[in-house]
């Protein structure tokens, strides 16, 4: 067995229920690997247990079984290494965009002097366009720009992995094009492996290497890993015009509407009978079909036109 | 010709002067309220001193209109008498309110935390918050073995309530995810505190330091009335005991002006740890 950078082992989750007895099972048996410098979108409807999934890389949630393994050391517990975006900026309201980069960067690095903390986080407030606006506290910022100190900090104390629990889900349509535009260019910069939840399809398909697909809770399964075989560097202006996008996007979205439900029926029938739960999501390359053995099991029907 | 001429100058002249005319225009607009409320209050003297002296059963009290008072200030002031009633007590509201944030601090911040220990102290805090300070002065006495420790006592017990509630009123306002955004940088307990609940509670604290020191400032004239031989109550009494009411209403005016540089300073405070949690 190859061993990757973040190995994800038989990772399950149950919780109790209130008025029951037996335990609610979100996920279960999930078997993932992600390799160094990979940027992975991890999609699922509401409920299925994505953003546990990214508690417990971040190490702010322990699982009901399973294991992590990143750079084969056991993620326990919340570190450094792990850097996370939340969804709502979560900056210090009383420091200024500058202060809270470098209130991360000193955490990382207590030793610096205070002229590099402060080179290093103007450093990365500047990749993500923010020189204008450094001394100015969060509650002068607009959202959009929150969202980029938020970018900004969590890439300055460079983790070995990037987290980010739907990063742009409060941002209007326009705010969010430029920011992930910001977010590709910081990663081509950098190189961090990404780890990111959204329900974005397109935003998915502009940013990821890779898209893990969840089916529905509960008994929800990592069920497929779409490849985007898109050439870097993409734009959104062009990215409709690959050859590559629409069967890409359909593929995901055909998923969403449909597969998803047709698989956690068959996940939950499978949990009935007691299978061993434990799976590996199944890989799949819209853009090459004919490149893909296993492609004629593809489930559910076909739709073209979703929304 | 002529006439551009004169005109040129003129507005070379007007620029020249625009950084000076715009500076007292702001100053203007800072202060004209201020002094109008002040010079009200100053009008409002007067006529009561006016009031007073005009009036046969009162005449004796006439050296309280702003005439005499102002003059026994710039006496004390200028003698030197005034400091060192002063220096007591602030010494004395300076320890009691040290105390009171001390105490208060600590407790409000585990207040605010533990939803137990509010239910468990709601009663007994609120009873002991309403029972005047003055009137544990019996007790303070026969408690403290010096005059000193028994103010301070009485300072202290009046002050603590605001801090205490102040802050766990900001401890409750402490938003979860600044907690997470500090676990997840790999604070310890220790940096937690120091630097995410103390800077987020920081313009709470300050709200209820001011509240206790317009407590403490009220409760210590009084409680200098009694016992001690120092201290701005002490020379109120002891002006009235002699009859000076100029000095008496030079020591009301010092007293005044001081609780009012207090409550300055704090607001300097409270300005300087504000924040806005969502703009």
């Amino acid at each position: 067995m190859s061993k990757g950078f973040l190995e994800i082992e038989n990772l399950s989750q149950r919780f109790p229920q209130p008025d029951s007895n037996d335990l609610l099972t979100v996920f279960e048996g999930v078997d993932v690997t992600i390799d160094k410098g990979e940027f992975v979108c991890l999609i699922g409807h509401s409920g299925c247990g994505k953003s546990t999934i990214l508690n417990v890389l971040a190490g702010l949630a322990t699982p009901t079984d399973g294991n992590v393994i990143m750079d084969n050391k056991e993620i326990k517990g919340p570190s450094l290494d792990q850097g996370v975006i939340f969804q709502n900026h979560s900056l210090l309201p009383w420091l200024t965009a500058r202060d809270n980069v470098m209130f991360a960067v000193r955490a990382r690095w207590p030793n610096w002097s205070k002229a590099k903390r402060r080179e290093h986080a103007e450093r990365y407030l500047h990749m993500v366009g923010l020189d204008d606006a450094m001394d100015r506290k969060p509650s002068q910022l607009s959202g959009g720009m929150r969202q980029r100190v938020g970018i900004a900090r969590a890439f300055a104390i460079e983790p070995k992995l990037l987290l980010m629990d739907e990063p742009f889900g409060a941002l209007d349509a326009l705010t969010r094009g430029v920011i992930q535009e910001e977010l590709l260019k910081i990663w081509s910069e950098t190189h961090q492996t990404v780890f990111m939840i959204t329900h974005d399809v397109d935003e998915a398909i502009l940013l990821a290497d890779r898209v893990l697909l969840m089916t529905n809770g509960p008994h929800a399964q990592v069920a497929e890993s779409v490849k985007i075989d898109i050439p870097r560097p993409r734009t959104r202006a062009t990215l409709h015009q690959e050859e590559a996008y629409y069967p890409i996007r359909n593929h995901l979205v055909d998923f969403l509407v449909e597969g998803a439900k047709v698989m956690s029926a068959k996940a939950q029938e499978a949990a009935a009978r007691g299978d061993n739960p434990r799976h590996t999501p199944r890989i799949v390359n819209p853009a090459r079909p004919e490149a893909e053995p296993e492609h004629s099991s593809q489930p559910g029907p076909r739709m073209v036109r979703a929304v | 010709m002529n006439r551009e001429a004169t005109l040129s100058i003129d507005t070379g002249t007007v620029e020249r002067l625009m950084p000076l005319l715009r500076f007292a225009d702001r100053t203007r607009r800072a202060l004209q309220y201020p002094l109008l409320g002040i010079a009200g209050l100053f009008a409002l003297w007067y006529w009561g001193g006016w009031a007073i002296a005009n009036n046969e059963d009162t005449m004796a009290f006439a050296s309280f209109a702003p005439g005499p008072t102002l003059a026994a200030f710039w006496d004390i002031v200028s003698s030197g008498a005034v400091w060192s009633p002063i220096e007591s007590s602030l010494y004395r509201v300076g320890w009691g309110l040290g105390y009171a944030i001390a105490i208060g601090v600590p407790l409000g911040v585990m207040i605010g935390y533990f939803l137990t220990l509010k239910q468990v102290t709601h009663v007994p805090f609120q009873f002991l918050r309403m029972i005047s300070p003055l009137a544990w002065m019996p007790i303070a006495v026969l408690a403290f073995a010096t005059w000193d420790a028994a103010i301070i006592f009485l300072i202290a017990i009046a002050a603590v309530w605001p801090i205490t509630y102040a802050t766990a009123h900001g401890v409750q306002r402490i938003d979860p995810m600044w907690l997470k955004v500090g676990n997840n940088l790999g604070a310890n307990p220790y940096h937690t505190l120091r630097y995410i609940v103390m800077p987020a509670i920081a313009q709470d604290v300050f709200a209820g330091i001011r509240l206790a020191v317009g407590v403490a400032w009220i409760v210590l004239v009084p409680a200098e009335y009694l016992g001690v031989t120092s201290g701005l109550g002490y020379a109120i009494n002891d002006a009235r005991d002699t009859l000076e009411y100029d000095k008496l209403a030079a020591f009301v005016l010092v007293i005044g002006i001081i609780g009012y540089m207090l409550d300055a300073i704090c607001v300097r405070l409270i300005k300087r740890s504000s924040y806005h949690a969502e703009g």
